[in-house]
């Protein structure tokens, strides 16, 4: 499993009903319903996934995350997660109020741009960042919101939310001791567990 | 002799279950005796738990797969996807196929006699809902000694018979397969429907369904009625594709007859279906369509309707189907995950509109195969 994901199977609570927002090939919600009887649905457009979802018996609805979850009600599940896709939505923040509309918690991965790596390809080379976490040139990305561990932290705060867990990775490595020090420049994936704030 | 495709379930003969308890309708009238025609590919395991039941839809029947002579021209209606490594693998499954109770192809309808008069039923048939059919279905599982199944699928109308069955009789489906359906009519549905029928009732030879005693039958009401119909199940761009503006003739002929090849293709498949199709048939059948909407005991609310549901659902629709669009099989996801049940949705591309739910086209059948896996898997069925 992928770094992020082993992460989050860890912080997943038992029998949760849980929303998978871009699932992919459905590996963590299969995982999650095998080790600790989790429930729910995913979320993918990409076919290849939706079909080795049906495949694993993942629930999984061919939906665009860019249209909202208008479809399911307030508090619909405990838990919505959302791995690699936070930097390709049109809005992140309103998909943010969205998912803490449909559960009271919310896990979140995304590449942070402020990895020292990619500070090091902009500053020296003087272009957009191309690595393992960030494959895509300028034109063609998918990734049209990127931000920083510390921008995301800032949303949060400004939408009164509180953070429950943050975690960096490095690619396919547990985080280095430097990432709990300084996660903003060594962190490669940002993960938060967010809940809502106390006026939520 | 010509040689079968390896795929092909092969010659396949059609059997008859005859039935004497009386079924009661949803319009109030009793069916005192019955017979439904059906056919079966594969062959039903030890424990019985292979089973699937194939649903028809408006035109359909029971023949689904195979031949019935080497000489046929086609095969059954959904061979794309029944047969020895298809997507419903008959290495593995057990299918059943019938023709529904009203229909025209040898299970009881408006052909058949009327015990009660010794006269052909025609108009006097009562009508049929969808509740109905599914009710006669399970007298033939019954019959074959097929407590659950292992899915019930199918497409447009027949996609509504597999909805009602997870309502009716939730302990005998394991799984549900829900193709290019709605949960209900739109408006502009019936409306069509409505022309279609007004077409057959209009045409001086219906004779108000007694066209049998008149010795005629109503071949342009259900000419048109067809015609209608076909513009629905096809996309404007699989017309446009298909046909463009071509004509038949170097230039226009000032006239009333064919001239572009979309009439004369409109025209042929209108011919050829009233010549094999009984026009009360395709009255009760459209009738059976508008009728159904299982929300509405419980004031439109679906998913309210949806609770007795156990089994997990898979919801298929195509891009280009106007028919039952794409937003009506949202409609039904969207009520399943509101009622807290399995499902699973994918919309695929497709430009060939409502008809593509009969079509081979490669993510369909993907979609579709590794569903009907994982119901293997989960029922430990293992190929012969």
């Amino acid at each position: 499993m992928r770094a992020d994901l082993k992460l989050i199977h860890g912080w997943v609570p038992e029998r949760a009903r849980v929303l998978d927002l871009g699932c992919g090939d459905g590996t963590l919600l299969a995982a999650l319903a095998r080790d600790k009887g989790v429930t729910g649905y995913g979320l993918e457009i990409d076919p290849d996934g939706i079909t080795a979802c049906i495949e694993k018996g993942v629930n999984v609805i061919e939906q665009n995350l860019d249209e909202g979850l208008a479809n399911f009600d307030d508090d619909a599940c405990d838990l919505v997660i959302m791995t690699q896709a936070l930097q390709a939505l049109r809005r992140p923040d309103l998909m943010l109020d969205e998912m803490l509309r449909v559960a009271g918690e919310c896990i979140i991965t995304f590449p942070n741009f402020a990895y020292w790596r990619h500070r090091l390809y902009l500053g020296f080379k003087g272009y957009m960042p191309v690595s393992k976490s960030l494959p895509h040139a300028w034109y063609d990305t998918p990734n049209i919101h990127l931000s920083t561990f510390n921008d995301f932290e800032r949303l949060c705060r400004d939408k009164g939310l509180i953070i429950s867990d943050r975690a960096v990775g490095n690619g396919e490595h547990e985080g280095h001791w430097t990432s709990r020090l300084w996660p903003n420049l060594c962190g490669e994936t940002a993960v938060f567990r967010v809940s809502r704030g106390p006026g939520g | 002799m010509p040689e079968l495709p390896r795929d092909s379930v092969g010659l396949v003969t059609p059997q008859t279950a005859h039935f004497d308890a009386p079924l009661e309708l949803a319009c109030g009238r009793t069916l005192p005796s019955y017979e439904l025609v059906y056919e079966t590919y594969g062959e039903l395991n030890a424990e019985r738990s292979n089973a699937v039941l194939i649903c028809h839809a408006l035109s359909g029947h029971h023949h689904a797969a195979g031949y019935h002579s080497p000489d046929d021209r086609k095969p059954g209606w959904w061979d794309a996807h029944i047969g020895p490594g298809k997507s419903i693998d008959t290495e593995r499954f057990f299918v059943v196929s019938l023709n529904n109770l009203g229909g025209c192809h040898g299970s009881t309808g408006p052909l058949s006699h009327n015990p009660a008069t010794g006269r052909q039923w025609g108009p006097d048939f009562p009508m049929m809902t969808v509740t109905d059919w599914v009710h006669s279905q399970a007298r033939l599982a019954d019959r074959l000694g097929i407590q659950r199944f292992a899915a019930v699928i199918g497409g447009s109308l027949g996609g509504m018979q597999v909805l009602q069955w997870s309502l009716n009789y939730p302990e005998r489906v394991a799984n549900a397969a829900v193709i290019a359906a709605t949960p209900k009519l739109s408006a502009q549905n019936i409306a069509f429907n409505e022309v279609a029928r007004q077409a057959i009732r209009s045409d001086p030879d219906f004779h108000d369904g007694r066209y049998a005693e008149h010795d005629t039958l109503p071949r342009r009401g259900l000419k048109l009625a067809r015609m209608v119909g076909h513009i629905t199940y096809l996309s404007e761009d699989a017309m446009g594709s298909k046909f463009g503006r071509d004509l038949r003739s170097d230039d226009f002929n000032f006239g009333y007859d064919v001239e572009f090849q979309v009439e004369s293709y409109l025209r042929y498949q209108g011919d050829t279906f009233s010549n094999r199709f009984d026009a009360n048939t395709y009255l009760l059948m459209t009738k059976a369509l508008d009728y159904f909407d299982p929300a509405a005991p419980h004031g439109g609310d679906l998913a309210a309707a949806l609770a007795p549901a156990s089994c997990p659902f898979l919801v298929v629709s195509f891009s280009t189907d106007w028919r039952f669009p794409p937003s009506r099989s949202r409609e039904l996801v969207d009520a399943l995950i509101r009622a807290g049940k399995a499902v699973s949705f994918a919309n695929i591309d497709s430009p060939h509109g409502h008809d593509a739910f009969l079509l081979p086209e490669p993510r369909y059948q993907a979609v579709f195969a590794g569903f009907m896996k994982r119901v293997a898997r989960d029922l430990n069925l293992e190929a012969h």
